[in-house]
Protein backbone atom coordinates (compact mmCIF):
# COMPACT_ATOMS: atom_id res chain seq x y z
CA UNK A 1 0.00 0.00 0.00
CA UNK A 2 1.75 3.33 -0.53
CA UNK A 3 1.72 5.02 2.11
CA UNK A 4 -0.43 8.77 1.61
CA UNK A 5 1.71 10.35 3.84
CA UNK A 6 4.83 10.03 1.12
CA UNK A 7 4.99 12.67 -1.45
CA UNK A 8 4.64 11.42 -5.35
CA UNK A 9 7.64 9.73 -6.55
CA UNK A 10 9.77 12.26 -8.47
CA UNK A 11 9.40 11.93 -12.29
CA UNK A 12 12.58 11.45 -14.73
CA UNK A 13 12.86 13.17 -17.92
CA UNK A 14 11.98 9.78 -19.90
CA UNK A 15 8.60 8.85 -17.47
CA UNK A 16 6.87 9.66 -20.90
CA UNK A 17 8.57 7.07 -22.43
CA UNK A 18 8.43 4.62 -20.18
CA UNK A 19 4.58 5.13 -19.84
CA UNK A 20 4.11 5.20 -23.66
CA UNK A 21 6.28 1.65 -23.25
CA UNK A 22 3.80 0.42 -21.26
CA UNK A 23 6.33 -0.01 -18.32
CA UNK A 24 5.17 -0.90 -14.80
CA UNK A 25 6.53 1.84 -12.64
CA UNK A 26 7.37 1.82 -9.03
CA UNK A 27 8.57 4.08 -6.45
CA UNK A 28 11.74 3.28 -6.07
CA UNK A 29 13.90 5.54 -3.74
CA UNK A 30 11.20 8.11 -4.23
CA UNK A 31 11.54 8.32 -7.87
CA UNK A 32 8.81 6.66 -10.58
CA UNK A 33 10.80 4.02 -12.24
CA UNK A 34 10.33 1.41 -14.52
CA UNK A 35 10.57 -2.05 -13.10
CA UNK A 36 9.67 -3.96 -16.58
CA UNK A 37 8.58 -3.68 -19.77
CA UNK A 38 7.34 -6.69 -20.53
CA UNK A 39 9.25 -10.04 -18.70
CA UNK A 40 12.22 -8.94 -16.57
CA UNK A 41 13.90 -12.60 -17.68
CA UNK A 42 13.54 -11.95 -21.63
CA UNK A 43 14.72 -8.00 -20.33
CA UNK A 44 17.75 -9.48 -18.31
CA UNK A 45 18.63 -12.37 -21.54
CA UNK A 46 18.47 -9.31 -23.81
CA UNK A 47 21.68 -8.03 -21.87
CA UNK A 48 23.27 -10.92 -21.50
CA UNK A 49 23.50 -11.78 -24.99
CA UNK A 50 22.58 -8.32 -27.25
CA UNK A 51 21.88 -4.77 -25.17
CA UNK A 52 19.46 -3.69 -22.95
CA UNK A 53 18.65 0.14 -22.72
CA UNK A 54 18.17 1.74 -19.15
CA UNK A 55 16.95 4.42 -17.45
CA UNK A 56 19.15 5.61 -14.29
CA UNK A 57 18.35 9.26 -14.26
CA UNK A 58 17.71 8.51 -10.22
CA UNK A 59 20.66 7.99 -9.47
CA UNK A 60 22.28 11.47 -7.80
CA UNK A 61 24.81 13.25 -9.85
CA UNK A 62 27.45 15.47 -7.60
CA UNK A 63 30.50 18.15 -8.96
CA UNK A 64 33.05 18.93 -7.07
CA UNK A 65 34.99 21.36 -8.49
CA UNK A 66 37.97 23.27 -7.52
CA UNK A 67 41.30 23.95 -6.73
CA UNK A 68 41.59 21.57 -3.98
CA UNK A 69 38.75 19.52 -4.94
CA UNK A 70 41.10 16.39 -5.21
CA UNK A 71 42.38 16.39 -1.62
CA UNK A 72 38.91 17.38 -0.52
CA UNK A 73 37.60 13.95 -2.03
CA UNK A 74 40.88 11.85 -0.90
CA UNK A 75 39.72 13.13 2.88
CA UNK A 76 35.81 12.65 2.21
CA UNK A 77 35.85 9.16 0.42
CA UNK A 78 38.23 5.63 1.14
CA UNK A 79 39.69 5.65 -2.72
CA UNK A 80 42.23 8.17 -3.63
CA UNK A 81 40.46 10.50 -6.45
CA UNK A 82 43.95 12.43 -6.49
CA UNK A 83 45.56 9.77 -8.22
CA UNK A 84 43.19 9.53 -11.14
CA UNK A 85 44.03 10.52 -14.64
CA UNK A 86 41.25 12.89 -16.35
CA UNK A 87 39.17 10.95 -17.86
CA UNK A 88 39.30 7.92 -15.38
CA UNK A 89 36.79 6.63 -12.87
CA UNK A 90 37.37 4.52 -10.38
CA UNK A 91 34.24 2.71 -7.52
CA UNK A 92 34.58 3.54 -4.29
CA UNK A 93 32.92 4.41 -1.06
CA UNK A 94 32.40 7.02 1.53
CA UNK A 95 32.16 6.03 4.98
CA UNK A 96 31.35 7.20 8.70
CA UNK A 97 33.89 7.57 11.32
CA UNK A 98 33.21 4.22 12.79
CA UNK A 99 34.17 2.86 8.88
CA UNK A 100 30.11 2.15 8.29
CA UNK A 101 28.75 2.10 4.69
CA UNK A 102 27.17 5.85 3.89
CA UNK A 103 27.22 4.71 0.25
CA UNK A 104 29.10 3.19 -2.73
CA UNK A 105 30.10 5.98 -5.70
CA UNK A 106 31.52 6.24 -9.02
CA UNK A 107 33.57 9.00 -9.10
CA UNK A 108 34.57 10.33 -12.61
CA UNK A 109 37.66 12.36 -12.52
CA UNK A 110 36.23 14.89 -15.95
CA UNK A 111 39.63 17.68 -15.40
CA UNK A 112 42.08 17.91 -12.97
CA UNK A 113 40.03 19.94 -10.69
CA UNK A 114 36.67 19.18 -11.81
CA UNK A 115 34.83 15.16 -10.25
CA UNK A 116 31.53 13.72 -10.89
CA UNK A 117 30.20 11.65 -7.86
CA UNK A 118 27.45 9.51 -9.10
CA UNK A 119 25.72 7.82 -6.00
CA UNK A 120 22.57 5.71 -5.53
CA UNK A 121 19.54 7.84 -5.28
CA UNK A 122 18.37 6.51 -1.86
CA UNK A 123 21.85 7.96 -0.42
CA UNK A 124 22.24 10.87 -2.55
CA UNK A 125 21.27 14.08 -0.15
CA UNK A 126 23.15 12.81 2.68
CA UNK A 127 26.13 11.94 0.57
CA UNK A 128 26.05 15.67 -0.83
CA UNK A 129 25.67 16.87 2.62
CA UNK A 130 28.11 14.89 3.60
CA UNK A 131 30.56 15.93 1.23
CA UNK A 132 29.71 19.45 1.85
CA UNK A 133 30.49 19.13 5.27
CA UNK A 134 33.98 17.10 4.40
CA UNK A 135 35.11 19.41 1.76
CA UNK A 136 34.88 22.68 3.86
CA UNK A 137 38.22 24.36 4.59
CA UNK A 138 39.10 22.71 1.35
CA UNK A 139 38.99 25.09 -1.40
CA UNK A 140 36.02 23.29 -3.23
CA UNK A 141 32.56 23.58 -3.96
CA UNK A 142 30.11 20.41 -4.07
CA UNK A 143 27.00 20.73 -6.48
CA UNK A 144 24.02 18.76 -6.44
CA UNK A 145 23.45 18.55 -10.05
CA UNK A 146 21.11 15.44 -10.10
CA UNK A 147 17.99 17.55 -11.40
CA UNK A 148 20.93 18.73 -14.46
CA UNK A 149 21.41 14.90 -16.26
CA UNK A 150 19.72 12.54 -17.44
CA UNK A 151 21.19 9.25 -17.25
CA UNK A 152 20.92 6.33 -19.84
CA UNK A 153 22.64 3.08 -19.47
CA UNK A 154 23.35 0.92 -22.62
CA UNK A 155 24.41 -2.47 -21.45
CA UNK A 156 24.94 -6.04 -22.98
CA UNK A 157 27.81 -6.94 -25.80
CA UNK A 158 26.38 -5.64 -28.55
CA UNK A 159 26.56 -2.44 -27.34
CA UNK A 160 29.61 -0.95 -28.52
CA UNK A 161 28.57 -1.64 -31.80
CA UNK A 162 25.06 -0.44 -31.74
CA UNK A 163 26.68 2.78 -30.32
CA UNK A 164 29.09 3.37 -32.88
CA UNK A 165 26.30 4.18 -35.31
CA UNK A 166 25.49 7.15 -33.06
CA UNK A 167 28.78 8.71 -32.39
CA UNK A 168 32.19 9.34 -34.29
CA UNK A 169 34.10 8.91 -30.88
CA UNK A 170 36.53 6.12 -31.06
CA UNK A 171 34.71 3.05 -28.78
CA UNK A 172 37.62 1.27 -28.72
CA UNK A 173 39.82 4.20 -27.36
CA UNK A 174 37.37 4.56 -24.40
CA UNK A 175 38.63 1.93 -22.10
CA UNK A 176 36.79 0.18 -18.65
CA UNK A 177 36.07 2.59 -16.25
CA UNK A 178 37.07 5.56 -19.04
CA UNK A 179 35.06 8.31 -19.33
CA UNK A 180 35.29 11.56 -22.08
CA UNK A 181 33.12 14.18 -23.83
CA UNK A 182 31.67 12.99 -27.05
CA UNK A 183 28.64 13.18 -29.57
CA UNK A 184 26.33 11.14 -29.64
CA UNK A 185 22.69 11.32 -31.69
CA UNK A 186 24.32 14.94 -32.19
CA UNK A 187 23.71 15.37 -28.48
CA UNK A 188 27.01 16.71 -26.00
CA UNK A 189 27.17 13.87 -23.69
CA UNK A 190 29.50 12.44 -20.72
CA UNK A 191 30.05 9.00 -22.11
CA UNK A 192 31.48 6.50 -19.82
CA UNK A 193 31.78 2.61 -20.04
CA UNK A 194 30.77 1.44 -17.09
CA UNK A 195 27.80 -0.58 -15.74
CA UNK A 196 26.19 -2.57 -13.16
CA UNK A 197 25.37 -5.54 -15.46
CA UNK A 198 28.36 -7.76 -15.91
CA UNK A 199 28.35 -6.87 -19.39
CA UNK A 200 30.20 -4.52 -21.60
CA UNK A 201 28.27 -1.49 -21.86
CA UNK A 202 27.87 2.22 -21.99
CA UNK A 203 26.54 4.96 -19.13
CA UNK A 204 25.60 8.35 -21.11
CA UNK A 205 24.76 11.47 -19.29
CA UNK A 206 22.71 13.40 -21.25
CA UNK A 207 20.57 16.78 -20.31
CA UNK A 208 16.78 16.39 -19.49
CA UNK A 209 15.97 17.68 -22.63
CA UNK A 210 18.12 15.54 -25.14
CA UNK A 211 16.78 12.24 -23.18
CA UNK A 212 13.88 11.65 -25.28
CA UNK A 213 15.90 11.80 -28.57
CA UNK A 214 18.73 10.00 -27.16
CA UNK A 215 16.46 6.91 -25.76
CA UNK A 216 15.06 7.19 -29.49
CA UNK A 217 18.21 7.07 -31.20
CA UNK A 218 19.85 4.48 -29.29
CA UNK A 219 16.26 2.35 -29.78
CA UNK A 220 16.57 2.58 -33.76
CA UNK A 221 19.97 2.35 -33.65
CA UNK A 222 19.70 -1.21 -31.53
CA UNK A 223 16.47 -2.88 -32.51
CA UNK A 224 17.49 -4.78 -35.09
CA UNK A 225 20.68 -6.05 -33.01
CA UNK A 226 17.82 -7.24 -30.54
CA UNK A 227 18.13 -4.10 -27.82
CA UNK A 228 15.17 -4.00 -25.66
CA UNK A 229 14.71 -1.34 -22.66
CA UNK A 230 15.10 -2.93 -19.48
CA UNK A 231 13.86 -1.89 -16.00
CA UNK A 232 14.86 -2.55 -12.27
CA UNK A 233 13.92 -5.74 -12.23
CA UNK A 234 16.25 -7.20 -14.66
CA UNK A 235 18.99 -4.53 -13.35
CA UNK A 236 18.67 -6.07 -9.96
CA UNK A 237 19.14 -9.78 -11.09
CA UNK A 238 21.95 -8.69 -13.34
CA UNK A 239 23.94 -7.13 -10.69
CA UNK A 240 23.22 -10.23 -8.47
CA UNK A 241 24.58 -13.08 -10.65
CA UNK A 242 27.42 -10.49 -11.42
CA UNK A 243 27.91 -10.21 -7.44
CA UNK A 244 27.83 -7.04 -7.33
CA UNK A 245 26.90 -5.24 -3.64
CA UNK A 246 23.12 -3.18 -3.49
CA UNK A 247 23.38 -0.22 -1.35
CA UNK A 248 20.55 -1.43 1.54
CA UNK A 249 21.21 -5.28 0.81
CA UNK A 250 25.06 -6.20 1.27
CA UNK A 251 26.07 -2.77 1.77
CA UNK A 252 24.76 -0.36 4.67
CA UNK A 253 25.89 2.07 7.71
CA UNK A 254 26.38 -1.80 10.08
CA UNK A 255 29.03 -3.22 7.69
CA UNK A 256 32.63 -1.66 6.81
CA UNK A 257 33.99 -2.42 3.32
CA UNK A 258 35.77 -5.37 4.62
CA UNK A 259 32.84 -7.09 5.59
CA UNK A 260 31.28 -6.94 2.24
CA UNK A 261 34.68 -8.47 0.63
CA UNK A 262 35.55 -5.11 -0.99
CA UNK A 263 38.41 -3.50 1.48
CA UNK A 264 40.52 -2.86 -1.74
CA UNK A 265 38.33 0.33 -2.35
CA UNK A 266 39.80 1.17 1.51
CA UNK A 267 43.27 3.04 0.02
CA UNK A 268 44.66 2.95 3.77
CA UNK A 269 48.79 4.03 1.98
CA UNK A 270 47.30 7.08 0.88
CA UNK A 271 48.40 10.40 2.23
CA UNK A 272 46.56 12.20 4.77
CA UNK A 273 43.66 11.99 6.92
CA UNK A 274 40.42 10.43 5.55
CA UNK A 275 36.97 9.83 7.43
CA UNK A 276 37.16 6.54 8.99
CA UNK A 277 40.48 5.76 8.37
CA UNK A 278 41.21 4.42 12.09
CA UNK A 279 38.51 2.24 12.71
CA UNK A 280 38.78 0.82 9.39
CA UNK A 281 42.79 0.14 9.64
CA UNK A 282 41.82 -1.40 12.28
CA UNK A 283 39.01 -3.16 10.80
CA UNK A 284 41.77 -3.96 8.10
CA UNK A 285 43.80 -6.32 10.59
CA UNK A 286 41.50 -7.85 12.37
CA UNK A 287 39.78 -11.07 12.40
CA UNK A 288 36.03 -10.43 9.97
CA UNK A 289 33.53 -11.38 12.09
CA UNK A 290 31.41 -11.92 9.39
CA UNK A 291 32.28 -13.09 5.25
CA UNK A 292 29.44 -12.18 2.28
CA UNK A 293 29.20 -14.86 0.33
CA UNK A 294 27.93 -16.85 -2.80
CA UNK A 295 25.11 -19.90 -1.98
CA UNK A 296 23.31 -22.03 -4.51
CA UNK A 297 20.01 -23.36 -3.93
CA UNK A 298 19.65 -26.99 -4.36
CA UNK A 299 15.94 -26.59 -4.49
CA UNK A 300 13.77 -24.44 -6.47
CA UNK A 301 12.75 -22.03 -3.32
CA UNK A 302 14.39 -19.25 -3.70
CA UNK A 303 16.60 -17.54 -0.86
CA UNK A 304 15.18 -14.11 -0.19
CA UNK A 305 16.35 -10.86 1.75
CA UNK A 306 16.52 -11.37 5.29
CA UNK A 307 16.02 -15.14 5.39
CA UNK A 308 18.53 -17.45 7.78
CA UNK A 309 21.21 -19.38 6.76
CA UNK A 310 21.61 -22.73 8.83
CA UNK A 311 25.24 -24.33 9.32
CA UNK A 312 24.19 -27.60 10.84
CA UNK A 313 20.84 -26.55 11.55
CA UNK A 314 21.91 -23.75 13.42
CA UNK A 315 21.75 -19.73 12.65
CA UNK A 316 25.20 -18.87 11.12
CA UNK A 317 24.06 -16.00 8.94
CA UNK A 318 21.79 -14.22 6.75
CA UNK A 319 20.57 -13.78 2.78
CA UNK A 320 20.83 -9.84 1.75
CA UNK A 321 19.74 -10.51 -1.68
CA UNK A 322 18.62 -13.90 -3.58
CA UNK A 323 16.76 -14.71 -7.13
CA UNK A 324 16.54 -16.99 -9.59
CA UNK A 325 19.13 -16.91 -11.47
CA UNK A 326 17.90 -16.79 -15.66
CA UNK A 327 21.40 -17.71 -16.61
CA UNK A 328 22.12 -20.44 -14.60
CA UNK A 329 18.89 -22.13 -14.24
CA UNK A 330 18.73 -21.97 -10.53
CA UNK A 331 18.22 -19.87 -7.06
CA UNK A 332 21.60 -18.02 -6.51
CA UNK A 333 21.89 -15.34 -3.20
CA UNK A 334 24.60 -13.07 -1.17
CA UNK A 335 24.89 -13.98 2.65
CA UNK A 336 26.72 -12.67 5.47
CA UNK A 337 28.01 -15.95 6.74
CA UNK A 338 30.09 -16.24 10.23
CA UNK A 339 33.86 -17.34 8.81
CA UNK A 340 32.96 -20.67 9.99
CA UNK A 341 30.31 -21.20 8.06
CA UNK A 342 31.81 -19.61 5.07
CA UNK A 343 35.00 -22.14 5.72
CA UNK A 344 32.39 -24.99 6.39
CA UNK A 345 32.06 -26.27 2.61
CA UNK A 346 32.47 -25.63 -0.76
CA UNK A 347 30.00 -28.07 -2.59
CA UNK A 348 26.63 -29.55 -1.88
CA UNK A 349 27.82 -31.78 1.59
CA UNK A 350 24.75 -31.04 3.35
CA UNK A 351 25.84 -28.86 5.72
CA UNK A 352 24.21 -25.31 4.94
CA UNK A 353 20.72 -24.71 4.46
CA UNK A 354 18.77 -21.43 3.73
CA UNK A 355 15.45 -21.53 5.97
CA UNK A 356 12.82 -20.79 3.81
CA UNK A 357 9.70 -19.94 5.39
CA UNK A 358 10.08 -22.61 7.78
CA UNK A 359 11.56 -25.23 5.97
CA UNK A 360 15.89 -25.92 5.73
CA UNK A 361 15.88 -26.33 1.77
CA UNK A 362 19.86 -27.05 1.56
CA UNK A 363 22.48 -24.79 -0.54
CA UNK A 364 26.13 -24.91 -1.41
CA UNK A 365 28.80 -21.88 -0.99
CA UNK A 366 30.32 -21.05 -4.28
CA UNK A 367 33.03 -18.25 -5.19
CA UNK A 368 31.51 -14.62 -6.07
CA UNK A 369 30.59 -13.65 -9.13
CA UNK A 370 28.13 -16.09 -9.91
CA UNK A 371 27.88 -15.07 -13.17
CA UNK A 372 31.96 -13.85 -15.54
CA UNK A 373 31.09 -12.75 -18.97
CA UNK A 374 32.72 -14.47 -21.79
CA UNK A 375 36.20 -13.16 -22.67
CA UNK A 376 36.64 -11.12 -25.82
CA UNK B 1 -24.52 -29.35 -23.42
CA UNK B 2 -22.10 -27.05 -21.89
CA UNK B 3 -22.72 -26.15 -18.31
CA UNK B 4 -21.11 -22.77 -17.39
CA UNK B 5 -18.41 -23.33 -14.43
CA UNK B 6 -19.36 -20.69 -11.49
CA UNK B 7 -16.37 -17.60 -10.84
CA UNK B 8 -15.34 -16.41 -7.97
CA UNK B 9 -12.64 -14.15 -6.91
CA UNK B 10 -10.82 -13.90 -3.39
CA UNK B 11 -9.10 -10.32 -2.39
CA UNK B 12 -5.66 -12.21 -3.00
CA UNK B 13 -6.59 -12.43 -6.53
CA UNK B 14 -6.99 -16.10 -6.99
CA UNK B 15 -10.00 -17.30 -8.75
CA UNK B 16 -12.71 -20.70 -8.36
CA UNK B 17 -14.37 -22.35 -10.17
CA UNK B 18 -17.02 -24.12 -9.46
CA UNK B 19 -19.13 -27.35 -11.03
CA UNK B 20 -21.25 -29.10 -9.28
CA UNK B 21 -19.37 -30.55 -5.89
CA UNK B 22 -15.25 -29.59 -7.75
CA UNK B 23 -13.47 -26.45 -8.23
CA UNK B 24 -10.67 -25.64 -10.15
CA UNK B 25 -8.21 -23.08 -8.35
CA UNK B 26 -5.67 -20.26 -10.21
CA UNK B 27 -4.50 -17.09 -9.70
CA UNK B 28 -5.65 -14.16 -12.09
CA UNK B 29 -4.15 -12.65 -14.75
CA UNK B 30 -3.88 -9.45 -12.50
CA UNK B 31 -1.95 -11.44 -9.83
CA UNK B 32 0.31 -12.92 -12.58
CA UNK B 33 1.39 -9.56 -14.44
CA UNK B 34 1.95 -8.39 -10.72
CA UNK B 35 4.30 -10.94 -9.69
CA UNK B 36 6.37 -10.47 -12.74
CA UNK B 37 8.23 -13.56 -14.55
CA UNK B 38 6.74 -16.79 -12.45
CA UNK B 39 9.86 -19.26 -11.65
CA UNK B 40 8.28 -21.97 -10.04
CA UNK B 41 4.88 -22.87 -8.28
CA UNK B 42 3.91 -25.31 -5.62
CA UNK B 43 1.56 -26.91 -5.51
CA UNK B 44 -0.42 -29.51 -2.49
CA UNK B 45 -0.42 -32.62 -3.03
CA UNK B 46 -3.24 -34.62 -4.36
CA UNK B 47 -5.34 -35.60 -0.84
CA UNK B 48 -4.35 -32.61 1.12
CA UNK B 49 -6.86 -31.12 3.21
CA UNK B 50 -6.98 -27.25 2.45
CA UNK B 51 -8.86 -24.71 4.05
CA UNK B 52 -10.49 -21.33 2.85
CA UNK B 53 -8.74 -18.40 3.67
CA UNK B 54 -4.75 -20.57 4.32
CA UNK B 55 -2.16 -20.99 2.90
CA UNK B 56 -2.28 -23.99 0.28
CA UNK B 57 0.72 -23.20 -2.41
CA UNK B 58 3.06 -21.00 -3.26
CA UNK B 59 4.36 -18.67 -6.52
CA UNK B 60 7.74 -17.84 -6.67
CA UNK B 61 8.49 -15.22 -9.07
CA UNK B 62 11.46 -13.31 -10.01
CA UNK B 63 11.27 -10.68 -7.38
CA UNK B 64 9.03 -11.69 -4.47
CA UNK B 65 7.36 -15.06 -3.56
CA UNK B 66 3.68 -15.70 -2.89
CA UNK B 67 1.00 -17.25 -0.94
CA UNK B 68 -1.64 -19.11 -2.84
CA UNK B 69 -4.91 -18.82 -0.16
CA UNK B 70 -7.64 -21.74 -0.63
CA UNK B 71 -10.66 -19.78 -1.65
CA UNK B 72 -12.89 -22.49 -0.56
CA UNK B 73 -12.76 -25.95 2.21
CA UNK B 74 -11.65 -28.80 0.12
CA UNK B 75 -9.55 -31.74 -0.23
CA UNK B 76 -7.15 -31.77 -3.66
CA UNK B 77 -8.20 -34.33 -6.05
CA UNK B 78 -5.79 -33.21 -8.90
CA UNK B 79 -2.92 -31.23 -9.63
CA UNK B 80 -2.20 -29.60 -12.84
CA UNK B 81 1.07 -31.22 -13.64
CA UNK B 82 1.70 -28.96 -16.37
CA UNK B 83 2.31 -26.54 -13.55
CA UNK B 84 5.63 -27.90 -12.79
CA UNK B 85 6.58 -27.72 -16.54
CA UNK B 86 6.00 -24.38 -17.51
CA UNK B 87 4.91 -22.09 -14.27
CA UNK B 88 4.31 -18.87 -16.92
CA UNK B 89 1.01 -21.05 -17.99
CA UNK B 90 0.16 -19.52 -14.41
CA UNK B 91 -3.17 -21.71 -14.13
CA UNK B 92 -2.98 -23.88 -11.05
CA UNK B 93 -6.52 -26.37 -11.84
CA UNK B 94 -6.11 -27.84 -8.82
CA UNK B 95 -8.88 -29.70 -9.41
CA UNK B 96 -10.87 -30.44 -5.95
CA UNK B 97 -13.77 -31.60 -4.58
CA UNK B 98 -15.01 -29.04 -2.69
CA UNK B 99 -16.15 -29.92 1.30
CA UNK B 100 -18.14 -27.11 1.64
CA UNK B 101 -18.36 -25.45 -2.04
CA UNK B 102 -21.59 -24.63 -1.43
CA UNK B 103 -20.90 -22.37 1.34
CA UNK B 104 -21.01 -18.83 -0.45
CA UNK B 105 -20.37 -17.43 2.61
CA UNK B 106 -16.68 -18.90 2.75
CA UNK B 107 -15.72 -17.84 -0.59
CA UNK B 108 -14.35 -14.74 -1.49
CA UNK B 109 -12.19 -13.91 1.87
Amino acid sequence: MPDPQSPAPRLTPLTPVHRRLGATLTDFAGWLMPLRYTSETAEHNAVRTAAGLFDLSHMGELMITGEDAAEALDYALTGQPSALQPGRARYTMICAPDGGVIDDLIVYRLAATEFLVVANASNAPTVAAELVDRAAGYAATVTDRTDDYALIAIQGPRSAGILARLTDADLGQVRYYASYPATVADCQVLLARTGYTGEDGFEIFTTPQDADRMWQALTEAGTGDGLIPAGLAARDILRLEAGMPLYGNELSRDVTPFDAGLGRVVKLDKPGDFVGRAALAERAQAAPSRVLAGLVGQTRRVPRHGYSVLLDGEPCGTVTSGGPSPTLGHPIAMAYLTPKAAAASSGPDGRLAVDIRGSAEPASLVPLPFYHRPAG
Amino acid sequence: MSVPDELHYTAEHEWLAIRDVTGRIGITDYAQRALGDVVYVSVPAVGTRVTAGEPCGEVESTKSVSDIYSPADGEVIEVNAEVDDDPRSGELRSVRRWLAVRDQARLGR
